[in-house]
């Protein structure tokens, strides 16, 4: 029971409202020192520190989308494939729009443009997930299996396979520029998603009715919410983050192909699991989505560093990550039911009223 | 040979540092019929587990057919003659009535191989023994609930029980239900087997056992003979409280109904239902399960809908399509099923209270006012005087009655008109009970219009001013529950004299 305490340090305090947040936030600083320890000179060098930041948001971003679908009990298998439909809608249109040598303020409105029919596409695929989900009670992990397959169909028909390539020179300039000598814009594309999706989460109704759809339909269906209408929006809001990720990935290769990223759907359902997403829905945090993702990319470019340990591990060790965290999550969640169950037997006898305020022992 | 069948002396068992029994007493006597009582949370399952070896006591022993113990492992307890039938039957739904019969016996045996003709004839011993029919191909989910008890009573004689403990038998039963199964225990008794009842309801333990022990807060308070205990007796010993009958007297009712319902019919459900509701007054609408009393409250709060006749609120025509059309309304509607139907378990109070306004408690774009927010929960907290020591706690971690003023308080900060209860009290303790019939009886008299669907007669009485009986998807009759008596109320249920 998380009982905030006035005479608690602000620490304490912190802890107490989010155990979880502060295990991953650990778990973040010693990845980091660890590494730092191991490879001071290559992996605490300001350049690779730099490259970490251009690398996680494009996954980071699709993490947070299914993370949000998890917090309704779902799932979001679809956001690589929205992700390169997105991106390529968007070259298609850029190089069409825009041919070599237009003025570069009519080329950067294209590019406004181009970014607005990018989400427009992730809205309409998140629509559809959405829309199978909740009209026909399609398991989401079915209906994301088949809208993934649809878009990513549909991608490689209108590119009949090939990469596009050709985009305005100005797409990847802005696309890669590191602002202020530190600040990626992919970085920056990241921390706007995640300000935005948190303040969604935690401070507003939609956020809130999220959880709740994800805790229990049934309940929230008798509770007069529309719980159709909440699980559209959760796949419209993941297809939109996902068509962002797609503009960053085309940004990063200078080109749109339909079979990019093809290994990020796992990684980001390892990513909001690690990050403490419950996969039954009802829990989970963007706090809680970044620091995993961080955690994560501090592992894989670490690993990059040792010239012995091959490539091929770091699925191996992905793998293993997750399968520990399950396991820890498993045992943690046993814990805090016995505590619960504890906390609830000391209030057996005296049931009501009197213990109005009190806290039981045990509780601070 | 010892005249106990069970004689536990001292038990106690505690789980991290809570003491959940606290050296308890309990002895049943060959062939008795012998009730358990207690509210949630006093030890009454803490110690079924121990006597059928789920758990290790910490002190005390047992005696159990004649051979003392500490400690029992739950193969031994069967040998012994102990069958525990739990609440949820432990059959399982997607196997046939023979497969559920008779797999624990094969796997006892040790059979690795699958003979369908042994299964059958295990099986069909074991439906012979308490003369149940029942298709033995049946898939046991599509049977209704007494049959699954059944199954489960059949299938723990077969191991020569001695003493069957039922936990709360009767709750998902119907009046008839239960008469059939009191029938069976007393037939079982007249074999030999001891029965251990664990219960709640005051008007079972008085029909059917012999002998009582009272537990409360992991002690005993209470044994003796259940000739010598009476209602009052009864409630205080489980609660510790002294309770006053009461019967809801409305002050105001206002001549125009709030709701009307005219010709209401809905294919399949309920046919031609008329009835008016007045603002101040506490309809009571009884009936079996599946008389159509669940579907017809549930049309006023647009979980349903009407295929014919008309809905009147405040006299304009209304056809709810969904709930938040009924919301806006002003109707508020506490389910049948608290666990999956009302609440969200894990999640907090504060949340639990909020979900059906938040609304009201978001600005135009859509941002939660927390500090509003807390006030409100707070105020809810008191003024139903739930036990929780933080408004984020999750709901789980409170009683059954906490819990269920949780709902209450969701509706009640809704600006309500109509608040309609289907069983409100069931699975709350005593305690708890009378508080919330007392907030019934409260909100009433401040003008709001209620619906108390029960099969608790003595809670209609408590609570409501009229009473709508409800019989295969009409309303067959109409009475006043102050001057009705209970037998004559569950004659018109059952449409049996």
């Amino acid at each position: 029971m998380t009982l905030l305490n006035e005479k608690q340090s602000p620490l304490a305090r912190f802890v107490a409202r989010d155990p979880n947040l502060f295990r991953l936030i650990i778990m973040l600083v010693a990845v980091f020192a660890v590494m730092g320890a191991l490879r001071p000179t290559i992996f605490l060098r300001p350049s690779n520190l730099v490259s970490m930041a251009k690398q996680f948001p494009e996954y980071g971003i699709m993490a947070i989308g299914i993370s949000i679908c998890m917090i309704t009990g779902g799932i979001d298998l679809a956001v690589v494939g929205t992700a390169n439909l997105a991106a390529i809608t968007t070259a298609r249109f850029l190089i069409a729009s825009v041919p070599k040598g237009s003025p570069g303020g009519y080329t950067l409105s294209m590019i406004l443009m181009g970014i607005l029919i990018a989400l427009t596409v992730g809205a309409l695929c998140g629509a559809l997930s959405g829309w199978l989900i909740s009209r026909f009670r399609i398991p989401p992990i079915l209906a994301t299996l088949g809208t993934h397959q649809l878009f990513t169909g549909l991608a490689i028909v209108i590119t009949e396979g090939r990469p596009v390539s050709g985009l305005p020179i100005l797409f990847s300039r802005l696309g890669n520029k590191t602002l202020a000598g530190f600040l990626p814009v992919p970085l920056l594309l990241y921390a706007l998603a995640a300000i935005i999706i948190g303040i969604m989460l935690s401070k507003t109704r939609f956020g809130k009715q999220v959880y709740l759809v994800g805790t229990n339909a049934t309940a929230a269906r008798f509770a007069g919410l529309n719980v159709k209408n909440i699980i559209m929006r959760t796949y419209v809001t993941s297809g939109m983050l996902a068509s962002l990720s797609g503009l960053i990935m085309m940004a990063r290769v200078n080109s749109a192909k339909a079979d990019y990223g093809a290994s990020y759907t796992l990684q980001c359902v390892l990513i909001a699991v690690l990050g403490g997403v419950n996969p039954d829905g009802g829990f989970g945090t963007v706090g809680g989505v970044t620091v995993a993702v961080v955690i994560l990319q501090l592992l894989s470019s670490g690993l990059n560093m040792f010239e012995n340990v091959s490539n091929f591990y770091r699925d191996v060790i992905w793998g293993g990550v997750l399968i520990t965290v399950l396991i820890t999550n498993h045992y943690l969640t046993e814990h805090k039911r016995r505590k619960a169950l504890k906390s609830a037997s000391e209030g057996c006898g005296a049931p009501w009223g009197n213990l109005g305020g009190v806290a039981p022992p045990g509780s601070t | 040979m010892s005249d106990y069948i069970l004689d536990a002396r001292g038990i106690r068992k505690s789980f991290g540092g809570v003491k959940a029994l606290k050296g308890v007493d309990l002895s049943i006597r060959r062939g008795e019929i012998h009730c358990l009582a207690g509210e949630n949370g006093c030890g009454k399952s803490t110690l079924i587990k121990v006597i059928s070896g789920f758990y290790e006591a910490d002190g005390g022993q047992f005696a159990l057919d004649g051979e003392s113990f500490t400690k029992i492992a739950p193969a031994e307890a069967i040998r012994r003659g102990l069958q525990v039938i739990y609440q949820d039957f432990s059959v399982f739904p997607n196997l046939s009535v023979m497969e559920n019969l008779a797999f624990n016996m094969e796997l006892m045996k040790g059979h690795r191989l699958v003979n369908r003709k042994r299964m059958r004839h295990i099986a069909e011993e074991a439906i012979s023994r308490i003369n149940f029919e029942v298709d033995l191909d049946e898939r046991v989910e599509n049977l209704p609930v007494a049959d699954k008890q059944l199954i489960a009573i059949s299938r723990a004689l077969l191991y020569d029980a001695r003493l069957i403990i039922m936990d709360e038998p009767t709750t998902a039963l119907t009046k008839k239900e239960v008469r059939s199964l009191f029938d069976l225990i007393r037939k079982l008794q007249a074999q030999g087997i001891s029965i251990l009842f664990v219960s709640h309801k005051l008007d079972e333990v008085f029909e059917i056992s012999e002998g009582y022990t009272i537990l409360r807060n992991g002690q005993n308070v209470a044994h003796g003979d259940t000739k010598d205990l009476d209602a009052k007796k009864f409630a205080y010993h489980m609660t510790g409280r002294e309770f006053a009958e009461e019967t809801f007297q409305p002050q105001i009712v206002e001549s125009n109904p709030v709701v009307s319902a005219r010709g209401l019919s809905s294919y399949g459900a309920y046919s031609h239902v008329d009835f008016d509701l007045h603002p101040g007054e506490i309809l009571g609408i009884t009936g079996l399960l599946g008389s159509g009393r669940t579907e017809l409250v549930q049309t006023l709060f647009g979980l349903q809908t009407h295929d014919e006749g008309q809905l009147l609120f405040e006299g304009k025509e209304v056809r709810f399509t969904n709930v938040k059309q009924a919301v806006e309304k002003g109707v508020g509607y506490v389910a049948e099923d608290r666990l999956t139907e009302g609440l969200f378990l894990p999640q907090s109070i504060t949340l639990n209270t909020i979900v059906s306004h938040l609304d009201d408690l978001c600005s135009k774009t859509g941002f939660l006012d927390q500090s509003q927010v807390n006030t409100e929960v707070n105020h809810w907290i008191q003024e139903l005087s739930v036990a929780a020591s933080d408004p984020q706690q999750p709901v789980q971690t409170l009683s059954g009655g906490n819990q269920q003023k949780v709902v209450l308080a969701r509706w009640l900060a809704n600006d309500l008109k109509v608040l309609i209860l289907n069983g409100p009290t069931v699975g709350v303790d005593i305690g708890s009970k009378y508080d919330i019939h007392s907030l019934l009886r409260r909100l009433a008299h401040a003008g709001l219009a209620i619906i108390v669907i029960s099969d608790d007669l003595p809670e209609i009485r408590a609570t409501c001013s009229r009473v709508l009986v409800m019989r295969d998807g009409s309303i067959i009759a109409e009475a006043n529950p102050a001057t009705t008596s209970e037998a004559r109320l569950g004659e018109l249920i059952t449409g049996q004299a």
